[in-house]
């Protein structure tokens, strides 16, 4: 019996860029990134940000304008496509409408060293690893989208690639079989150790499936860390209100111990870890969960006046009006008795405000 | 494996195959053309390879004879250069690009330069002396060898990076340029050369500049009471009047199939077929039919009115009634596109905005048709400008400049240059139209059709606008059928306005079939003619639907430097008039290098490069509804662009080949003014042979001929939809509720952007 091996490798950008035919704004920019063999690494970031170039390019789909690009220690920057050893799943899925299941799978193998025996076994493994065993002689119009999702996976891991691409692959599902599929192409990549290159715009999913996370935004990568690095440590701003909703603040560094940073947001001093951090005015963002509402009277707490209370069934959500500007905070105490006009005290742990670098 | 970097010890192999095919073709293939069709193999036996009419360019060579030739055999041994190199070798496309632009060029050169007399240039004789030799047109050699030199060259280009380094793509788009360029412009380009050339064999700008700006082409005189005005001006006046008045009755009959909830519009997207296999200069003969001077009509009115008989038909209004109807469905073609285009959901946000329907219509829909329109009657245009046969069967003193040109050629004056003028003058209307179109229309009627997402109906037209857009339709649908009533009818009466009696002497007399000691006996007069176009129809078609989605492949799918000057070029003989194509053949291709009147090839290649717009249109219609992510998913897959292109995209393209296959074949079929340049005793084609009929005032056997015709084009068309629609998708739709499935190919019908009739 046939079956799906692994020959992940790992893949390098040194300094690529990318611009397409006459424009003078780079698609990506300079961008250096080292993926490991065996890691699922996502690419996330609003649209146009260049992560789908990016991943394109790994794929040989485009060349780059500029940079090297190493896949498994070797430079592929001016192969195509079809000399790269790497098989991408569409968001479209690009099932050939043409062909049966079974001929969409086998369809890579064809030119490759496979004899026709060993390319049906092949396809076979393939198509039970995916869960769609008696489906092979079906024609993908006749499968549900997750299905047809399923048999891209299929025909782009048969081939045993060093690096297999997701281009969005669940924005063309509901909202439940997501979840669903995004587990199963975790559970895929885990056992067989694939390098895997995923891009989504959804930060959800992205913090869910990946080993990894690098945030692209205006064509630069603006952090690259896991997924608790980016949510709990944002570098800017930007990361921090795109992963996730954070409340970003002015303050006030007012003085650095060694790691640690006394930190004064309006009333409230904070000791919160430094990153680098140099006293003067900074930004800081708290996560909306990380805000704790507690009575005005209560000690080394922000004052303000509750603007919106919003019961959404698992928790609460509150606007609170503070000199420091609105605030969004959320708790789970959905029995809490509040309600709007009513003044608060906004309390801070100390582990949930980080300071941002600009 | 996908990722192997192999080490030639020998040719890269595609190198190789092209080093033997131009070895082929100068060592082994007679080099010049022959009287003989090569697969008869009969030069083997002619004295090959020594005597001087089949012998390769090799052994002319040995022979001491036509050593011009010999540095290109040194060109194709210099391609071993590259032994051992790989494709990353830096010397690897500077050798070959050298190799086969050199080598090309120099096959070009020195195939213009001699000629039948030698030198054909004088500046040439000044620099080496009178040459004691000459040379005739190219044959297969030589046509093996500049194929060998052009991909060489395009390997070489790749393999600089051109097209992102693959072979195949900068092959078909060097194939395409180098045939374009050599079936399209150098004919042109050698038109207007011979524009210039005087009565005696001098160049003149004086001869030229009199006969461009001639009284006989521009004179208006008729203004003033003379008896006629020039023949750019009929043409003009005539094509203007054509094309409002088809814009006008295209819109009238979209607007009745969308607008109205009449519930026949199937029957009505039939009628424009019509067109399509009716021979150009069949409406003009049942006009002559009923309005002629022993025309039915004409002698009914006679009988029963005693308004006497004339000859008011012949000239423009008859000329003006034949294009109208003729042209009518393209119209509607065009503006269904159009009407259909306009999203519902605009008109209904005017109703809600408190329009009434006739404002609705008025303010919005119409305003959005506008881009529509001018694409209509630009088309109509260009049609009348270019329609050959029904001027040649109803035009009388009314002169117009598609028949003017076949005039200067066959009539007694045979004046080459004064053709040529008139082509060229022809040539500019239509090209101007065609330049309008394109860049001023073409963009914007895109933008009313806006994307998915429209549930909404469109509002029917208000009541008394209805009312007349179905009184203009029946009219014209009546009329129509009278047309062909007329034609189908008048096959079989014995001699139209003296004896209606019916018989089928027409047809025995074309079409008679017996038996012989042979076998069956072809007796009919029609026969010879009719299986030459069969023939010559059945031959273009699949190569002009291969050139056409090749082309539209490369326009959909790769992107390269030049591609718009590229699309432009592939697309301008859609503009250029089939008698400008005819004219130009006939001066290019007389003489060396390429030497081909009098074959069938020339016609062949006329209606290749005539009808390949129409592939290309298909082409591009129907693969830009497939995505893309499937192309990229098979490269991905590790297939190469040619076995993506083989595999994904032909596979879905069916119907498009279809639709350019039936295209070629009918338009093959239905042409005239192109051919009738081209053909010769022993190729002569159904359309131009029915035109002799014609003069002869044959009109029985006209007549049965083309109804034969339009049955015979019928029936192929409906072969031509099983053999390849038979093979579709497929067993869709089977599973019940498939609503959830979802596929990256739009299933279009069937339905090119513009149907070209046969007016060319």
């Amino acid at each position: 019996m046939a079956e799906i091996k692994s020959n992940a490798a790992s893949v390098e950008f040194r300094n690529v860029t990318k611009v397409y035919g006459k424009s003078t704004v780079p698609a990506v920019k300079g961008v250096s990134l080292f993926i490991q063999a065996g890691k699922l690494v996502t690419l996330l970031g609003p649209s146009g940000c260049g992560k789908t170039t990016t991943l394109r390019m790994i794929a040989g789909l485009e060349l780059a304008t500029r940079g090297q690009i190493l896949i498994g220690g070797s430079d592929v920057t001016r192969l195509p496509a079809t000399d790269r050893d790497v098989s991408m799943v569409f968001q479209s899925y690009a099932l050939f409408p043409h062909m049966t299941v079974r001929e969409n799978v086998e369809y890579g193998l064809k030119f490759s060293s496979f004899n026709k025996r060993d390319a049906g076994g092949k396809a076979q493994a393939g198509l039970d690893l995916v869960g769609l065993s008696g489906f092979g002689d079906r024609l993908p119009s006749q499968l549900s989208g997750g299905q047809q999702q399923r048999v891209a996976v299929a025909r782009a891991l048969v081939l045993e690639p060093q690096v297999l691409l997701f281009d969005e692959p669940l924005s063309n599902l509901d909202a439940k079989l997501r979840r669903h599929v995004r587990e199963e192409i975790r559970e895929i990549q885990q056992k067989l150790a694939l390098t895997v290159v995923y891009v989504t715009h959804d930060q959800e999913e992205a913090l869910a499936v990946s080993d990894r996370i690098i945030v692209m935004n205006n064509a630069v990568i603006v952090q690259d860390g896991t997924p608790r690095d980016l949510y709990d440590q944002p570098a800017n701003a930007f990361v921090a209100d795109f992963i996730g909703e954070a409340n970003i603040l002015p303050c006030e560094v007012v003085a650095v111990e060694g790691d640690v940073a006394n930190v004064q947001l309006g009333p409230v001093s904070l000791r919160i870890p430094a990153r680098t951090h140099a006293p003067g005015s900074a930004r800081l963002a708290v996560r909306p969960n990380r805000v704790q509402v507690t009575s005005p009277e209560s000690e080394n707490t922000l004052l303000g006046t509750l603007d919106k209370v919003t019961y959404v069934g698992s928790h609460l959500e509150l606007v609170v009006r503070t000199p420091l500007g609105s605030l969004f905070a959320v708790t789970p105490d959905v029995d809490l008795a509040v309600e709007a006009g009513q003044a608060v005290g906004l309390g801070f742990a100390g582990r949930g405000p980080v300071l941002l670098s600009e | 494996m996908r990722h192997a970097t192999q080490e030639y010890f020998s040719l890269h192999p595609t190198i190789a195959l092209w080093v033997v095919v131009g070895l082929l073709g100068y060592a082994v293939l007679p080099w010049y053309g022959m009287d003989d069709n090569i697969f008869t193999l009969r030069w083997l036996f002619d004295g090959y390879p020594f005597d001087d009419d089949v012998a390769p360019a090799l052994f002319l060579n040995l022979q001491g004879q036509k050593l011009w030739l010999a540095p290109i055999g040194l060109l194709l041994l210099g391609s071993f250069l590259l032994w051992g190199r790989r494709k990353a070798d830096p010397a690897f496309g500077p050798i070959l690009i050298a190799l086969g632009a050199f080598g090309f060029g120099y096959l070009l050169l020195q195939g213009f330069a001699i000629g039948l007399k030698g030198w054909n240039w004088e500046v040439a004789t000044a620099l080496f002396g009178d040459l004691d030799d000459r040379q005739f047109g190219m044959g297969w050699g030589a046509l093996l060898v500049a194929g060998a030199f052009l991909f060489l060259f395009t390997i070489g280009c790749a393999a600089r990076g051109a097209v992102g380094g693959d072979e195949f793509v900068a092959g078909s788009i060097g194939f395409v340029i180098a045939v374009v360029g050599i079936f399209i412009f150098m004919p042109i380009l050698q038109m207007l050369a011979s524009a210039f050339v005087t009565q005696d064999g001098g160049y003149s700008a004086g001869t030229f500049a009199s006969k461009l700006f001639s009284n006989r082409l521009w004179g208006i005189s008729c203004l003033l009471g003379g008896p006629r005005c020039g023949a750019a001006w009929n043409s003009l006046l005539l094509a203007i009047l054509v094309g409002v008045v088809t814009t006008a009755l295209g819109l009238v009959f979209a607007l009745v199939v969308t607008r109205t909830g009449f519930r026949y519009g199937a029957l009505l997207r039939a009628l424009t077929v019509l067109p399509i296999i009716t021979p150009p200069f069949v409406i003009g003969l049942a006009i002559i039919l009923l309005f002629g001077l022993s025309g039915a009509i004409t002698q009914g009115l006679d009988a029963a009115l005693g308004i006497a008989p004339s000859r008011w038909i012949y000239g423009f209004p008859g000329l003006f009634i034949a294009q109208a109807l003729a042209f009518t469905p393209i119209a509607f073609l065009v503006m269904i596109g159009v009407v259909e285009g306009i999203s519902p959901s605009m008109e209904e946000a005017a109703q809600t905005l408190r329009a009434s329907r006739w404002q609705t219509f008025r303010t919005v829909t119409l305003p959005l048709m506008r881009p529509g329109l001018a694409n209509a009657f630009l088309l109509g245009f260009i049609e009348s400008m270019a329609d050959f046969g029904n001027p040649l069967v109803l035009g009388g003193n009314f002169e117009v400049l598609s028949t003017e040109i076949f005039f200067a050629i066959v009539g007694a004056q045979y004046d080459q240059a004064q053709a040529a003028i008139l082509a060229l003058v022809l040539l500019g209307f239509t090209l101007g139209a065609f330049y309008a179109q394109r860049f001023w229309l073409g963009r914007k009627s895109y933008t009313t059709v806006s994307g998915k997402g429209d549930a909404g109906v469109h509002p029917h037209l208000p009541v008394p606008l209805r009312n007349t857009v179905y009184t203009i339709a029946a009219l014209w649908t009546l009329f129509t059928l009278l047309i062909y009533v007329t034609i189908f009818y008048g096959s079989f009466v014995k001699l139209w306005g003296v004896d209606f009696s019916l018989t089928f002497d027409h047809y025995v007399k074309s079409f008679a079939v017996g038996w012989n000691d042979f076998g069956i006996h072809w007796r009919g007069a029609a026969w010879s003619s009719f299986w030459t176009t069969m023939q010559i129809a059945l031959i273009s078609a699949p190569l002009t639907a291969a050139i056409g989605l090749l082309t539209a492949y490369l326009l959909v799918r790769q992107s390269f430097a030049g591609k718009e000057a590229f699309e432009f070029g592939t697309m301008l003989s859609f503009a250029i008039p089939g008698t400008v194509i005819g004219v130009s053949y006939v001066v290019a291709f007389n003489v060396p290098p390429i030497e081909l009147t009098g074959t069938g090839i020339i016609l062949v290649l006329s209606f290749i490069f005539r009808n390949m717009p129409v592939g290309v249109r298909a082409g591009v219609a129907s693969m830009s509804q497939i995505d893309r992510s499937l192309d990229e998913s098979s490269l991905t897959l590790g297939a190469n662009s040619w076995q993506t292109f083989r595999r994904i995209i032909l596979p879905l393209l069916k119907p498009a080949i279809l639709a350019a296959l039936v295209y070629s074949f009918v338009r093959a079929m239905t042409a005239i003014s192109a051919i009738i340049f081209l053909v010769s005793a022993q190729y002569d084609m159904s359309t131009s042979y029915i035109v002799g009929r014609v003069e002869n005032n044959e009109y029985g056997i006209a007549i049965a001929y083309s109804a034969v015709l339009i049955f015979v084009m019928l029936a192929v068309i409906g072969i031509m939809q099983l053999l390849v629609g038979s093979r579709r998708i497929g067993r869709r739709g089977i599973e019940g509720d498939l609503s959830q499935s979802r596929t990256n190919v739009s299933q279009a019908t069937v339905r090119p952007q513009t149907a070209i009739s046969g007016g060319g």
